[in-house]
């Protein structure tokens, strides 16, 4: 606003020009926190108006049959609800294994400890630049690793393709030849398949998984860590005992929020899972998901096969909305440190 | 230190205990309190240790895979034609993706249009909302609703909503699904850095006359505009990347995006995300080649513009 300020008048009550201005600035923020709300009301609204007809013709008989052919108007899509939930929970085993792993690695001094040994051997480790790696290094990792959540699936996709399916392949057949008895192995992989997909899955997941627990696993107050240690724990019982109960709660939020992105991810499967309308645990058969289902037959789909897909749209809403409240309510009520904590 | 009291410590409690007759160390079984390797427990240790570390180094082996492979079978596709070249046939050799870069430009570019000032402007009321507000709780539920919304299902909508309507694919289509990806981030971002702001200043500002717009406008936002464009970075860099959205709202195009100078909004529109997709699944060397070498250039977009976000609020932080 430009300042007109005379000698004598140095404050004034807003022009009316201004008090214009503020009314319609605060008017603008309100419809637009209200536009944010309506949005998401919209998109489910918009979704399931044009999934009504399908809704109507399929009813839940839609969520148990497992024909999907366009050709005789059958639809059901238990065989991609099935693989949607199979990939999911064998990403999610792997990935939170493997994550609040690397989680406990880069916050409970592993590394740190590491790094002080090596420098100890030079004899630098309290140096003012060397001494200072232990702690540098951890957070130059965490941020790595959450660097590496940035990468799009896309990219996830063209690397499983080219890079894990022609590596595990060989492993595979041997196992399915050796061990083929067991269900899990009950096929050959003949190229695209569950276990790939899971796998990529997991590695995409693992960074999510990693950086909210490790936030969360510093954020287990030192006091107790040393009353712990004070107590003659040894470093894991301390973990075992204190830091992972304690980060528990938190850690579980993370790991929903994880399984929350695994149930929506659809590039990296539509490309590695072989699409196959097939149920089976076997992990090297071909399967199919609900989202790479809708990647896969939308572009081409005609107007009663589009309402069919949002109906399966509707589904996958469903499923990731209530995964994904759960883990923000979980988070929620994780997040805040333990009253004297700090 | 530690070891002078110790020692010093030591013969005193002994010699009140020989006054009593009773040795307190009688109880203690000292060889227990110390490290050694038979033990259970130190045993476990040990082993937690080496398993946790092993799993670690498994964890970050596939991670720097994705990276050293982009650069090897990305780097060795990379020539300056591929930025002005447009996609090849199927055997045909060359090529590139000059159209796809553009597109993927265009379709961000308009998506932040349409999500920055929606994302601003909510996170500017819910900043300056009492946090029981009922508005204010139901644009947080919203942007949560969003956050952990599958990138497909924008698509869906788009689709639905704009696709169907307008009667055909476009890049606008492509840029509303992207769009609402894009907006929990900005707006839960730019709240966090609007909230940030001392009070000190806000009050100042009320303090001297100002109005809540000109506090808004004048104070808040010049302080936290370093916080407000890091959340936008943060957008632009997933927006840039996701695939799912796009392909059947904005589909694909094997044209420039622009014809006679202007921008063809209403057509379908090539993207680099796209284009790595639907070359992945070609049985064609060249083609797949040029999929490694997009998702090299998208991947180094990406990184990019998420580490310049992330080093605006890392230097705000730092003052």
């Amino acid at each position: 606003m430009p300042e007109t300020m005379d000698a004598n008048q140095v404050s004034r009550p807003p022009t009316t020009y201004q008090v214009f201005v503020d009314r319609f600035f605060r008017g603008l923020c309100y419809l637009f926190a209200w536009l944010s709300v309506l949005l998401v009301v919209f998109i489910v609204v918009r979704i399931a108006t044009v999934a009504w007809p399908a809704i109507r013709q399929h009813g839940l008989g839609f969520l148990t049959g497992t024909t999907w052919d366009p050709n005789t108007g059958q639809y059901a899509i238990l065989p991609e609800a099935w693989g949607t939930l199979y990939s999911s929970i064998l990403a999610l085993i792997g990935g939170s294994a493997f994550g609040v792993s690397a989680a406990l690695f880069l916050s409970e001094g592993f590394l740190g400890d590491l790094i002080f040994r090596i420098l100890k051997i030079f004899g630098t480790q309290f140096h003012p630049f060397w001494g200072k790696w232990p702690e540098r290094l951890e957070d130059y990792l965490k941020n790595l690793i959450e660097l590496l959540a940035a990468i799009p699936s896309v990219v996830y996709g063209l690397w499983g393709l080219f890079v894990v399916i022609p590596l595990i392949r060989p492993v595979c057949n041997w196992l399915h030849l050796n061990l083929g008895v067991i269900p899990l192995f009950g096929t050959s992989l003949s190229g695209p398949g569950m276990l790939p997909a899971a796998m990529v899955l997991s590695i995409m997941i693992l960074p999510t998984i990693t950086a909210i627990s490790r936030d969360i696993l510093v954020a287990v107050p030192s006091k107790l860590r040393m009353a712990s240690y004070g107590l003659g724990a040894t470093r894991w019982e301390t973990i075992l005992g204190v830091v992972l109960p304690t980060a528990s709660r938190g850690i579980f939020g993370a790991i929903l929020l994880a399984f929350g992105r695994a149930l929506g991810e659809t590039m990296a499967l539509a490309m590695l899972i072989g699409n196959a309308n097939v149920i089976s645990t076997s992990l090297l058969s071909p399967a199919n998901t609900l989202a790479a289902l809708l990647a896969n037959n939308f572009p081409e789909a005609g107007p009663k096969e589009v309402s069919v897909l949002m109906y399966a749209a509707l589904v996958l809403l469903g499923i990731t909305l209530l995964v994904n409240m759960i883990a923000s309510a979980i988070l929620l009520r994780a997040s805040p440190v333990p009253e004297g904590g700090g | 230190m530690a070891s002078e009291e110790k020692a010093t410590l030591e013969p005193r409690v002994r010699q009140s205990s020989l006054d009593d007759g009773l040795n307190p160390f009688d109880d203690i079984d000292f060889p227990e309190l110390e490290k050694s390797l038979r033990r259970p427990r130190t045993l476990l240790s040990i082993l937690l240790s080496t398993v946790v570390t092993g799993m670690t180094v498994l964890a970050l082996i596939p991670l720097f895979s994705v990276v050293w492979m982009l650069l090897l079978r990305g780097g060795e596709q990379l020539r300056f034609s591929l930025f002005t070249q447009l996609p090849p046939a199927p055997l045909e050799p060359g090529g590139g993706f000059g159209n796809a870069i553009l597109g993927t430009i265009i379709i961000v570019a308009i998506a932040a249009f349409i999500s920055v000032p929606t994302g601003v402007l909510s996170a500017i009321f819910l900043s300056q909302t009492d946090k029981k507000n009922r508005l204010a709780s139901a644009v947080r539920l919203a942007a949560t609703v969003l956050t952990g919304f599958p990138s497909i299902l924008a698509g869906v909508f788009a689709y639905s909503a704009i696709v169907l309507v307008m009667g055909g694919f476009s890049a606008i289509a492509g840029a509303v699904a992207v769009s609402i990806l894009m907006l929990p981030t900005v707006m839960l971002t730019a709240e966090e850095a609007i909230r940030t702001v001392p009070t000190k200043m806000k009050e100042a500002a009320i303090g001297m006359g100002a109005t809540a717009t000109q506090t808004i406008w004048m104070v808040l936002l010049p302080t936290a505009f370093p916080g407000i464009l890091t959340g936008v970075m943060l957008a632009v860099a997933r927006a840039a990347g996701e695939t799912a959205p796009l392909l059947f709202t904005a589909l694909f195009s094997n044209y420039w995006p622009i014809s006679g100078g202007n921008i063809e909004l209403m057509r379908p529109t090539p993207s680099l995300a796209v284009l790595i997709y639907n070359f992945a699944g070609m049985p064609f060397e060249n083609q797949v080649g040029l999929a490694w070498a997009a998702s090299l250039v998208l991947v180094v977009l990406v990184l990019t513009t998420n580490l310049v976000g992330q080093s605006l609020s890392r230097r705000r932080v730092k003052e």
